[in-house]
């Protein structure tokens, strides 16, 4: 890999004055951004290793919600008995990522910004508008089939990788953030961006913006949550798609209800057009068939992902039936 | 050779420990790349970017120039090798015949300061159209004189085309396979140092003596001058049984800078220059009475070479062997294209070929209303069905019977698509397996000292296989002593020359001669009196006259496998429940060790069912999945169930121990037993390999 400078400041502000110059890029775990530079695809030319300046705690936050540090470990936060009781989908999306290495390694910070696994995106022999802007899109009209079918864009069809974002997505996170111009708090979905014409801007996020924390509301809807995963190898597999649900019934009737998707899109999916039409709606299999089926309406997949609209369509009806408990 | 093969055994047959086990649990067993000579550098290979063209020039100055950086060699200031082989002639022309194929190689102090000078070397190519992908209608593809292993292309017998147009009940299917990597734990590295005009490489190698022959003849040399060490092989499956390019320029670049030097391969470029398994066409047509006897059987088999040399994997060979019939045809075709050329994947032919004919037999049953367990029972052949020669020993029939009882088959409801658990459709699907028993001369010396200590040697490969191991049961019982009492040397190539560790014939060919030899020795230690004198008795066995004068017999291995699977009925992921197989491959001479090959083999045929596929980029010439993340290969949770069991078999035909090969013949029909329970499960036949959600979603 190219040869990098390396910091290790002991303060959020100093993290974030050593990140102002060009080339720069903050290191937590590690699990992704190593391994890209080993493949050539990140050449930073400074490293910020954030290690030290983000907290590595959970706290209970006075609204009932919960303040993760971003420096949190993803084994840390799956195992935190809060997050277990009052988010299980969070609980089990972190589950079902990567490996236990890799969970015992990666932070909230680092699995929100880790990037696309489309092939052409890790391949420096080959174009990709997300790591060269410009250079062109080959995965569009060759191998896709393990990406976008949902708003992606003639430039990009990457998908966000993460389970956990998508979980965090459907909780209606807040990220925290730390940058030269100040802090501020930017809502989920909302962190991550579609790939539109510059897909090389996978968040919203400045340069030299650190993520802090990631405030979990409180949303006692959330207990009743899951997270289902489907992929081809039983572990260590990244989503074919995932959905993440929370869903509170009364006397037959949805009253509330969340649903995101995962590795439909350039960003964790909230199914927005889905919940709209359940809230109010009798809580049967035909309702949420429904819902699914007006949430993937806007589903565009290209010729070998087709497979995901289904399996989309299935995983709802089926995360909101077993939460139901109607099938 | 008919003698009694069980005569004084007391050792083949015990699940002794692996011998360098606790060397390699502890860290202790020193693998190729952890030898560090001094003074080396290292050397990083440079894969073209264009799947076919010339390159025009490589900046070496620039790169002379960094620091660190010790030499940049490409074909404008390579030395010349004296080879006609292509495939290992490493810069020694401008051309490039496949995407990946090293056209330079860069050396420099540390392994970082070369991977980063690899990264930024500029090239310049001239590119031409590529053509990667393997179509079964292909135009240029041709009929090879033979196919890998010696086997002819084609064979046939009677009249096919008209049986099975006569035929009652018929069955005519495309069946395919993906382009699959080995994927070794250990990846190929190669530390090669010059002393001299003698050559010194550490490499994980399947064929210690085969590879010190390419050395001394591509450099020029007597054998003598070169020496292969490789006593630990981290997983091979058939990727370090040829010499491979890497080698060659470890060798030559460890030449022209006058260090040792060293090469060790990325993960990613195990998926580039190591071989792959081809991907294949096949049609499978079977014609059958009612009652499912077969009339006819026809197996084509279409698949994949490089330009630079051909290599066609004898996919169709298993459907000579396997059933009845009296119409019989198999046919091979190649298609030369800018690919790398494929190799040697554990059981290449036999593997892929058996998931097209035990998924077409499977669709016969079903087409017959015959139990698929009885179906194969009824098309038993009395001899080999085109050889018609005697079997020395088969018994898939046993196999069969007794995977049925143990797995449970008895009852099973054919019909497809009916059970459930909760939200997962199960079904369960049986294949055959078999492999052939081969044996190559081998020699071997044994040496005894005063002390009652014997030294076995023998230029063998333990693999992770369990050689060396049952190399010293197989000398202990030969010798009349324990196995503590025999320290077996492998993995050199300064020991008595031993063929490969391949096509499942290591343990048959090199106990064979480890046997011969200790017989020998015994014999002349009575006729002097039992003693050893003082320094040491030595005897050196060679089987080539015995091994050619064996008698003609068809010898295989065969077994049975029956999986149980679940498809999930909203997402149509699939887990293997169960696999249960059961074998008949002779005497087994380790059953601890023999265990791990057969579940190994399974474990590799499930993933290769469910996961693995390596992707072609036409427009670039490459594989995509070049890493483990994207290359899925079966992790633990996939692996939930997997039981091997075995016959007793006595062959008086085979080799001295009785036994045949088990490292290939598990991974056989694996993957037709598990499409065989989808199609149970879900009413879906998939004849393309693998069998991934989308192919089941609805």
């Amino acid at each position: 890999m190219r040869p990098f400078a390396y910091h290790r400041p002991e303060t959020v502000a100093a993290a974030v004055a050593q990140a102002g110059g060009a080339d720069v890029m903050y290191l937590a775990g590690g699990t992704n951004l190593v391994d890209l530079m080993r493949l050539g695809v990140l050449t930073p030319a400074t490293l910020v290793d954030v290690t030290r300046v983000t907290s590595a705690t959970i706290e209970q936050t006075p609204g009932g919600g919960l303040l993760v540090g971003a420096g949190v470990r993803n084994s840390d936060l799956t195992a935190h008995p809060l997050v277990r009781s009052r988010y299980p989908l969070l609980a089990e999306a972190l589950l079902a990522g990567a490996s236990g290495q890799l969970r015992n390694m990666a932070t909230v910070g680092g699995n929100l910004l880790q990037r696309t696994r489309c092939s052409y995106f890790q391949d420096v022999t080959k174009p990709c508008n997300k790591r060269d802007p410009g250079s062109g899109c080959p995965a569009r009209t060759g191998d896709h089939r393990n990406l976008a079918i949902i708003e992606h864009s003639e430039h990009c069809v990457a998908t966000h990788p993460s389970d956990m974002a998508v979980a965090l997505v459907a909780l209606g996170a807040l990220v925290h953030v730390e940058g030269a111009a100040g802090a501020r708090q930017v809502p989920m979905p909302g962190l991550h961006r579609l790939p539109g014409d510059d897909p090389s801007r996978d968040t919203v996020l400045v340069p030299g913006e650190l993520i802090t924390a990631v405030e979990l509301p409180a949303l006692p809807l959330a207990a009743r949550s899951l997270y289902r995963k489907a992929r081809d190898r039983a572990s260590f597999s990244f989503a074919a798609v995932s959905v993440a649900a929370a869903l509170q019934v009364e006397q037959g009737v949805v009253r509330d209800c969340r649903i995101a998707l995962g590795s439909v899109a350039h960003v964790p999916w909230r199914a927005g057009r889905a919940e709209d039409a359940l809230r109010g709606a009798p809580a049967t299999e035909q309702e949420f068939a429904r819902a699914a089926d007006i949430e993937l309406e806007q589903a565009r997949p290209l010729p070998l992902n087709g497979y995901k609209v289904p399996l989309a369509r299935n995983l709802i009806v089926r995360a909101l039936a077993d939460l139901a408990a109607v099938r | 050779m008919t003698a009694p093969v069980t005569a004084g055994r007391r050792y083949a047959g015990a699940a002794l420990d692996r011998v360098e086990g606790l060397d390699k649990v502890t860290g202790r067993a020193a693998y190729a790349a952890d030898h560090r000579p001094a003074d080396l550098v290292h050397a990083v290979a440079v894969p073209a970017t264009i799947a076919r063209g010339e390159v025009v020039q490589v900046d070496v100055d620039a790169m002379l120039k960094r620091p660190g950086v010790v030499a940049a060699i490409w074909h404008g200031n390579a030395p010349r090798l004296a080879t006609s082989d292509e495939e290992l002639a490493v810069l020694q022309s401008r051309r490039v015949a496949y995407r990946g194929q090293y056209v330079a190689v860069v050396v420099a102090e540390t392994p970082e300061d070369a991977r980063e000078a690899a990264r930024t070397l500029r090239i310049e190519y001239v590119a031409e159209e590529h053509d990667v992908i393997l179509r079964a209608d292909h135009p240029r593809a041709y009929r090879p004189e033979n196919v890998n292993a010696g086997h002819p292309s084609d064979t046939g017998q009677g009249d096919p085309d008209a049986a099975l147009a006569a035929a009652p009940v018929v069955v005519d299917e495309e069946y395919g396979t993906p382009a699959e990597h080995n994927n070794p734990m250990e990846p190929h590295a190669t530390i090669a140092d010059w002393h001299g005009d003698g050559l010194i490489v550490h490499e994980p190698s399947q064929n210690v003596s085969g590879l010190r022959a390419t050395l001394a003849s591509l450099f020029g040399m007597p054998p003598g001058h070169v020496h292969v060490v490789s006593p630990h092989v981290g997983g091979g499956f058939g990727s370090k049984a040829k010499t491979l390019p890497h080698t060659i320029l470890a060798a030559l670049t460890a030449k022209q800078v006058g260090r040792p030097v060293k090469l060790a391969l990325t993960r990613r470029q195990l998926f580039v220059a190591t071989g792959y398994r081809t991907p294949t066409v096949q049609r499978v047509r079977l014609g059958a009475e009612p009652d499912g006897r077969l009339i006819a059987i026809t197996h084509d088999a279409v698949m994949q070479s490089s330009t630079l040399s051909e290599f066609t994997e004898q996919t169709a060979v298993p459907s000579r062997v396997m059933y009845a019939a009296p119409h019989r045809r198999t046919t091979h075709r190649v298609v030369r294209l800018d690919v790398p050329t494929p190799s040697w994947m554990r059981a290449p032919g036999e593997c892929p070929g058996m998931f097209a004919l035990e998924s077409a037999m499977d669709e016969l049953a079903i087409a017959c209303g015959v139990d698929p367990v009885e179906l194969r029972v009824r098309n038993e052949p009395a001899a080999g069905p085109e050889s018609g020669l005697p079997f020395s020993s088969r018994n898939l029939v046993a196999c069969l019977r007794e995977g049925a009882r143990r797995f449970g088959w008895a009852g099973r409801d054919p019909r497809p698509g009916v059970r459930r658990r909760g939200r997962t459709l199960i079904g369960t699907g049986v294949a055959a397996s078999t492999f052939p028993a081969l044996r190559a001369p081998s020699s071997a010396t044994v040496r005894a000292e005063p002390g009652g200590r014997y030294t076995v040697r023998i230029a063998a490969a333990d693999i992770g296989t369990g050689a060396r191991t049952v190399l010293t049961q197989i000398a202990a019982d030969a010798l009349g002593t324990a196995p503590a009492a025999v320290t077996v040397e492998l993995g050199d190539s300064a020991l008595p020359p031993a063929p490969v560790a391949g096509g499942s014939m290591g343990t048959a060919s090199w106990g064979t001669a480890v046997v011969r030899a200790c017989e020998e020795l015994a014999a002349r230690l009575e006729a002097a009196g039992g003693t050893v004198p003082d320094g040491g008795l030595e005897v050196t066995a060679d089987t080539g006259r015995e091994v050619r004068a064996q008698e003609r017999y068809s010898r295989h291995a065969f077994g049975a496998q029956f999986a149980e699977v679940g498809v999930d009925a909203d997402t149509g992921e699939t887990r293997v429940l169960r696999l249960l197989g059961v074998f008949a491959a002779g005497r087994v001479l380790n059953p601890k060790t023999a265990r791990s090959q057969f579940i190994g083999g399974m474990t590799m045929g499930l993933s290769m069912a469910l996961l693995e596929e390596s992707i072609m980029d036409g427009r670039f010439g490459d594989f995509l999945n070049c890493d483990l993340a994207q290359y899925h290969i079966a992790a633990h949770a996939d692996v939930r169930d997997v039981q091997a069991y075995w016959l007793e078999e006595e062959d008086p035909h085979l080799n001295p121990m009785g036994s045949k090969g088990i490292g290939e013949i598990g991974i056989v029909g694996t993957a037709a037993a598990i499409a065989n329970a989808v199609h149970h499960a879900t009413g879906v036949r998939i004849r393309e390999l693998p069998i991934r959600l989308d192919k089941l979603v609805r």
